[in-house]
C-alpha cells in the first residue's frame, strides 16, 4: 500500500477529557515534532501511531491512513509495516552478532537490496556514533549511542519505512545534526518526540502535549525559522566546544568572545 | 462453555494478560470462571475474585507434577465451571514444564512469552508453543521495534499460529485476544490432550529421593538398556 498520509483522530487525555486537538493528518514528507513536559504523554503518542492505534489503547484514539480505517490487526506482518520506531531504549537483549541480527531482520523486513545490507547498514550507523559499531561485536556489547545508531540505520536501510518516528534522539549520544542530515534525504513522515528547539523548530510543525492529551498545533512561522537560523548558530557553537573538550582540549575566555563575535553577537 | 487454557514460563505476564481479556469479556457480558494451578503459591485466584467477582478456585499440585495435576484435575474443574453457568472458563496454569502442554482439544490453548526472554526462547519451549492456538507476546513497551520483529519471527518458524503482541499493563492490543475467545467453539467431548505428551506420575515425582533404579519402579531404565517396565 502507498502511504500519502496517515490521520490521528484524537481521544482522551489521562484525566478522561476529550483532546483539544480533535484530528492532525501528516502527508509524505512531512517533518513533525511532538513536544511537552516529561509525562505528558509524548512517547504514548508514537506508541499509537506505531501501533496503529484503532481505539484499543488507554488513550483511545484512532488511525486512518489515506483516509481510510485499517483492517483488523494491520502492521502485524513486518514486511508491510510501514512504520519504523526508534525508542528511548538503548538497550538490545539479543546476544547475536551484529551482522546476523541484520542479516535476520533484512530476511523478515525482506530488503531487496541483496547481500550488501549489512555493510550498508553499518556505514550508516557509523557516520553517527563517536566509536564505530563492528560487525562481530554481540549486540548487548553495544554502547547507548552505538545502539541508538544501529537501530535508525536498521529503520532507514532495513526497514525502508515510509515513516519514521524518533523518540529523543538528542539524548541518543549519537551526532544528531549529522542524524537530521543524512534523513532529510529520504522522502518519508518524519516525527520527532524532541526537547530540543533546533529540531522542533525544524519541523514543519509541532504537537504540543500536556496530561496526556494532544493540547495544540504550532504551525512553524516565518518567525520562527528564522529564529532557527540563529539557535542553530549558537547550538553548533555549543557542538563544537563539547567536542573539543571531549578529546582533551581546553577553552578560553577568549575563544569563546571570538567566536561570539564571528557570529555577530557581540558589538 | 468454551475453554481457556493459558500457558507460558513463569512470570511472562499470563495474570496481567488474563486480567485485560477477563476485563474485555466481562464487557461483552460472559459468565467467567477461573481456575488457577500453580506448585507451591499463588494468589491470583483472590485477586480476580475480589477485583471482578467472578467464581474462582485455586489448586496446588504440590507433589505432583503441575501439567500431570492439570490433566487430573480439568474433568472436575470443567463440571464445576458448568454449575457456575460459565460462558467461559480460564486456566492458568503454572507454565513449568517445558515438554508437556496443558491445551485439550476444542480449547483455545494460547502461550505467553516476554519480548525480553530472548531470541532463541520459541526455540526452546516445545509443545507449550507448538500445540497452542495463539501466541501473546508480552512487554513490547521493553524491547526496540527490530527485536520484536526477529523475535516474532522466530515464534513463526517454530509454528505459524497467529501472534499477538501486547503491552498488557497498558491494555494494548489485549482486545485481540478477547475477540478470538469470542470466535471459539464450545467444548464437547471427548475432552482429549492435544498432546502426546509424557504425562505421568513417577516414582521420583512423587518423592522417592533415593538415587538408583532398584529404589524406583514403573518406567525404568539402566545406564545402558532400553527403557523396560518394573510393577504390577
Amino acid at each position: 500500500m502507498e502511504i500519502k498520509k496517515i490521520t490521528i483522530i484524537g481521544g482522551y487525555g489521562r484525566t478522561g477529557e476529550q483532546e483539544q486537538v480533535s484530528e492532525v493528518s501528516f502527508k509524505m514528507g512531512d517533518v513533525v515534532s511532538i513536544v511537552g513536559p516529561t509525562g505528558s504523554g509524548k512517547t504514548a503518542l508514537v506508541h499509537d501511531i506505531e501501533l496503529f492505534a484503532n481505539v484499543n489503547t488507554p488513550s483511545r484514539r484512532r488511525l486512518l491512513i489515506n483516509d481510510s480505517a485499517l483492517p483488523d490487526e494491520f502492521g502485524n506482518e513486518p514486511s508491510e509495516n510501514p512504520v519504523a520506531l526508534i525508542t528511548q531504549h538503548t538497550n538490545f537483549l539479543s546476544d547475536l552478532p551484529v551482522y546476523r541480527f541484520l542479516e535476520l531482520h533484512a530476511k523478515i523486513r525482506k530488503t531487496n537490496i541483496g547481500s550488501l545490507v549489512v555493510e550498508e547498514t553499518l556505514e550508516f550507523a557509523n557516520q553517527l556514533t563517536g566509536e564505530p559499531v563492528i560487525r562481530e561485536s554481540a549486540m548487548t556489547e553495544l554502547s547507548g549511542g552505538q545502539t541508538r545508531a544501529l537501530l535508525v540505520a536498521d529503520a532507514v536501510i532495513i526497514g525502508s519505512s515510509p515513516i519514521i518516528l524518533l523518540d529523543e534522539i538528542e539524548n541518543a549520544g549519537i551526532n544528531r545534526t549529522k542524524a537530521i542530515e543524512l534523513l532529510k534525504h529520504y522522502e518519508k513522515i518524519f516525527v520527532f518526540v524532541t526537547h530540543d528547539p533546533r529540531i522542533a523548530l525544524l519541523s514543519d510543525f509541532r504537537i504540543v502535549m500536556k496530561n496526556g492529551a494532544m493540547q495544540k498545533l504550532i504551525v512553524t512561522s516565518e518567525e520562527e525559522k528564522q529564529v532557527a537560523e540563529e539557535i542553530k548558530k549558537l547550538d553548533d557553537l555549543l557542538l563544537d566546544f563539547r567536542a573539543r573538550i571531549r578529546v582533551g582540549e581546553c577553552i578560553t575566555k577568549e575563544e569563546l568572545h571570538k567566536k561570539l563575535l564571528s557570529l555577530g553577537y557581540l558589538g | 462453555m468454551k475453554v481457556v487454557i493459558c500457558a507460558g514460563p513463569p512470570a511472562s505476564g499470563k495474570t496481567t494478560v488474563l486480567k485485560q481479556v477477563i476485563r474485555s469479556l466481562l464487557a461483552k457480558k460472559r459468565h467467567l470462571a477461573y481456575l488457577k494451578i500453580d506448585v507451591q503459591f499463588a494468589d491470583e485466584d483472590e485477586l480476580f475474585a475480589k477485583e471482578f467477582a467472578i467464581p474462582v478456585k485455586k489448586v496446588y499440585s504440590a507433589d505432583l507434577c503441575p501439567d500431570h495435576c492439570n490433566v487430573v484435575v480439568l474433568g472436575d474443574a470443567i463440571k464445576w465451571a458448568e454449575l457456575e453457568n460459565a460462558d467461559v472458563l480460564l486456566i492458568e496454569t503454572a507454565g513449568l514444564c517445558l515438554r508437556c502442554s496443558p491445551y485439550i482439544s476444542g480449547s483455545f490453548g494460547m502461550v505467553v512469552l516476554e519480548a525480553t526472554s530472548g531470541m532463541s526462547l520459541p526455540r526452546k519451549i516445545g509443545p507449550m508453543l507448538f500445540l497452542a492456538d495463539v501466541a501473546v507476546v508480552t512487554k513490547i513497551d521493553l524491547v526496540s521495534q527490530a527485536e520484536r520483529e526477529v523475535f516474532r519471527a522466530n515464534i513463526n518458524e517454530t509454528t505459524k499460529i497467529p501472534v499477538i503482541e501486547t503491552d498488557a499493563l497498558h491494555g494494548i492490543n489485549t482486545e485481540l485476544i478477547a475477540r478470538r475467545i469470542e470466535n471459539t467453539q464450545h467444548i464437547s467431548p471427548p475432552l482429549l490432550l492435544k498432546g502426546n505428551p509424557p504425562v505421568g506420575v513417577c516414582t521420583i515425582c512423587v518423592g522417592k529421593k533415593e538415587i538408583g533404579k532398584e529404589a524406583h519402579f514403573g518406567v525404568l531404565r539402566t545406564l545402558e538398556s532400553d527403557l523396560f517396565y518394573r510393577g504390577e
